[in-house]
């Protein structure tokens, strides 16, 4: 294999495995959104998640228990997000912020006093994690030029959290273009009245979202610590809820433009940690920080309507009351 | 949503608030209990931590300092109905402000000079930060929650870089500049005690919170005695009024944001002139978020926002005591109690009232509705 070509790949790999958790928060934004409320939270299930998923694999010892705590925690902090902004109709920003920041003490504080590790989880073993999967044919793949490195490098070799991350892309897709209950989920998000006209329940239909939302949002946070990682350290999610946020918006809260966006910011950041101290021609050094604010640049940029326009869905902040 | 105006102010003003912190209290209370320890004690350690020893209190008054500016940035965008999350990423470019004046000027005017154009630096700089959201939520639309959250990011990666490779102090391995030259600075409370031939503990505290109350005091006049108060208080009630009354709205957004982004930027003078006497890695520590819990609490009003920034002085400097007294809590529980503070007293604010509503009609209705 040529230099440049192995180089590629392994920039193809690390994108893979950087955008994985961000594609998992950004179809649970979209869910979230589509019906109408803002979810800055992200951050903090997936950080609550992650911090879940580790202690109750370390615990039990099975990452599949893991995996579900990690999913339940998630949704008992969309549930949390819901009844103050559902149910009791409060500002659905504060209320993420107030996820965020809770589970940011909560997950250190916890993590203290059942680890006395400084906020980090015992390291887990690899029978307690999900592995990378090698696919079958690897041997006879690798013969074919280009395409065949691509399987064995890029393709093959991930864990199954990272499989079924592309897997909650294609579900988003199909529920919320192809189901009626997306269609619903849609309606209540740009006109919540429309929807309670026709006897559907607006409360219902967005706790249903939000709940979809936590369990992609575990997805994620199960990915970092019991998956791609082996074991929580704290602020793990170190930010990646608010670059899914950016490449939702990005992707204009489409399911398939938003994976793109995922993959691209994904890329970004690998390539980034590529470049780090390495002389470009006719640029020279490109700072790593360049690297780290491009996504959240380009989403500045986008929002603000110099790349096409973004539009958030209508109804998106505003609690429901039936009387108006 | 607003405050009720079935019950009276006192009880929508005063008595709710109390019981929603009771509450996110409790909750806490709830955490340490399950930790297995006992809540009652961790209290009495904050308390002591925060009030009792010596210099606890200019400690706690020093944290207070942050909590004002960052209270009252977040406070005056209320007004606007604007939620400027970007209190953080404006109080460090604000930082950037203070360091570039004292590392060009200081070796060659006289530091008392320099100390004022550090301040002026320090708003003008936060300001910028501020200006550019509001800019784009006035002029292009763009929604200034998602954009100060991605400018917070922006400034956490270009103050990274600046001190990683251009005002790093030479030679040396910690990404920080230069000490600023020995006249620049803020005094400090107990240095100035000194001079007038007092004794007080020595701490952090400085003339910013000084700064901090007149700007409280600033704050209350514009927004409640001044004409461009007006128009920021009818535009948080009603655009389409505010549009009807002839108040320009992009113009109004744009100078809201420029103050509130002026404001948060304050929070450098107090950490980088009061006290590290230097620009540093991270000085904000997420007083700019904190900032938000205190505006909530405060209910937008530099009075309420003192009290509400005394608290969360109180529970920082007392958090820190939890370090040393207790092997399973560290100072990160006070991270826990914000998050629910925020939870109870913003995203819950409401949710007692039908309950107080229900409750005072019970006992007054008789007279005031029937």
């Amino acid at each position: 294999m040529p230099e440049s070509f192995q180089l590629i790949i392994s920039l193809l790999d690390s994108t893979i495995r950087i955008a994985t958790p961000l594609i998992f928060c950004a179809m649970a934004g979209i869910f979230s959104e589509r019906s109408g409320i803002i979810d800055i939270g992200l951050e903090g299930k997936m950080l609550l998640s992650a911090f879940v998923a580790a202690t109750a694999t370390f615990l039990t010892g099975s990452p599949i228990l893991g995996l579900f705590a990690a999913i339940l925690a998630s949704c008992g902090a969309s549930f949390i997000h819901g009844f103050a902004c559902i149910t009791n109709r409060g500002d659905q920003v504060i209320s993420g912020l107030a996820i965020n920041i809770l589970a940011s003490g909560l997950t250190i504080t916890l993590g203290i006093a059942l680890f006395s590790r400084g906020g980090q989880t015992p390291p887990l073993a690899s029978e307690q994690r999900f592995m990378p999967i090698e696919f079958p044919f690897l041997d006879e793949m690798s013969y074919v030029p280009v395409l065949g490195d691509l399987f064995v490098e890029v393709i093959s070799g991930h864990n199954i959290l990272v499989y079924l991350s592309v897997l909650a892309v294609f579900f988003t897709y199909y529920v919320i273009f192809k189901t009626r209950f997306g269609l619903r989920l849609r309606a209540v998000g740009e006109k919540p009245e429309a929807v309670d006209t026709a006897g559907i329940s607006v409360i219902k239909l967005r706790y249903q979202s939000i709940l979809i939302a936590g369990m992609l949002c575990g997805l994620a946070g199960a990915y970092l610590s019991i998956a791609h990682g082996a074991g929580f350290g704290r602020e793990m999610s170190a930010g990646k809820g608010y670059i899914a946020l950016a490449a939702m918006i990005f992707g204009k809260w489409n399911p398939i433009p938003t994976l793109f966006a995922c993959l691209l910011f994904g890329f970004l950041e690998a390539l980034g940690v590529r470049l780090e101290g390495v002389e470009l021609m006719w640029i020279g050094e490109v700072p790593v920080q360049v690297m780290q604010a491009l996504p959240y640049v380009l989403t500045v940029v986008l929002l603000a309507g110099f790349i096409g326009k973004a539009r958030a869905p209508g109804a998106i902040g505003v609690p429901y009351s039936k009387e108006g | 949503m607003s405050d009720s105006n079935i019950i009276p102010k006192w009880l929508s003003v005063g008595l709710i608030p109390l019981m929603n912190l009771f509450l996110a209290f409790c909750v806490s209370g709830l955490f340490i209990l399950f930790i297995g320890e006992n809540p009652f004690r961790a209290i009495s350690v904050m308390i002591k931590g925060a009030f009792y020893y010596p210099g606890a209190i200019g400690y706690t008054l020093y944290y207070t300092t942050n909590f004002i500016f960052t209270g009252l940035a977040v406070a005056l965008a209320f007004h606007a109905r604007l939620f400027n999350i970007g209190g953080e990423g404006q109080a460090y470019v604000g930082g950037l402000g203070v360091g570039l004046v004292c590392l060009v000027f200081d070796q060659h005017v006289v530091g008392f000079l320099v100390t004022i154009l550090a301040i002026l630096g320090s708003v003008i700089f936060g300001a910028i930060w501020g200006i550019i959201p509001g800019y784009l939520q006035a002029k292009r639309g763009s929604h200034i929650v998602i954009t100060t959250i991605m400018f917070n990011f922006i400034a956490a990666a270009l103050m990274v870089y600046l001190l990683v490779n251009v005002i790093i102090e030479p030679g040396q391995m910690s990404p920080e500049t230069r000490d600023f030259a020995s006249g620049v600075g803020l005094v400090q409370i107990h240095i100035l005690a000194k001079y007038l031939g007092l004794d007080i503990a020595m701490s952090p505290l400085n003339l910013s919170f000084i700064v901090a109350l007149t700007v409280s005091v600033g704050f209350w006049f514009l927004v409640w005695r001044t004409k461009f108060g007006y128009e920021v208080r009818s535009l948080g009630h009603s655009e389409t009024a505010a549009i009807y009354a002839g108040i320009k709205v992009s113009s109004t957004i744009i100078i809201v944001m420029a103050i509130s982004g002026g404001l948060a930027g304050l929070v450098a003078i107090n950490e980088l002139l009061g006290v590290h006497n230097k620009l540093l890695l991270g000085f904000t520590a997420g007083y700019g978020f904190t900032g938000i819990a205190v505006a909530l609490m405060g209910r937008n009003h530099p009075f309420g926002i003192f009290l509400a920034s005394l608290l969360f002085g109180a529970l920082y400097q007392g958090g820190t005591e939890l370090d040393f007294e207790f092997s399973s809590i560290t100072r990160e529980m006070v991270l826990l109690i914000q998050g629910l503070i925020i939870l109870f007293s913003g995203a819950l604010a409401y949710m007692l009232n039908p309950l107080v509503e229900r409750a005072y009609l019970k006992y007054y209705g008789n007279y005031s509705s029937a």
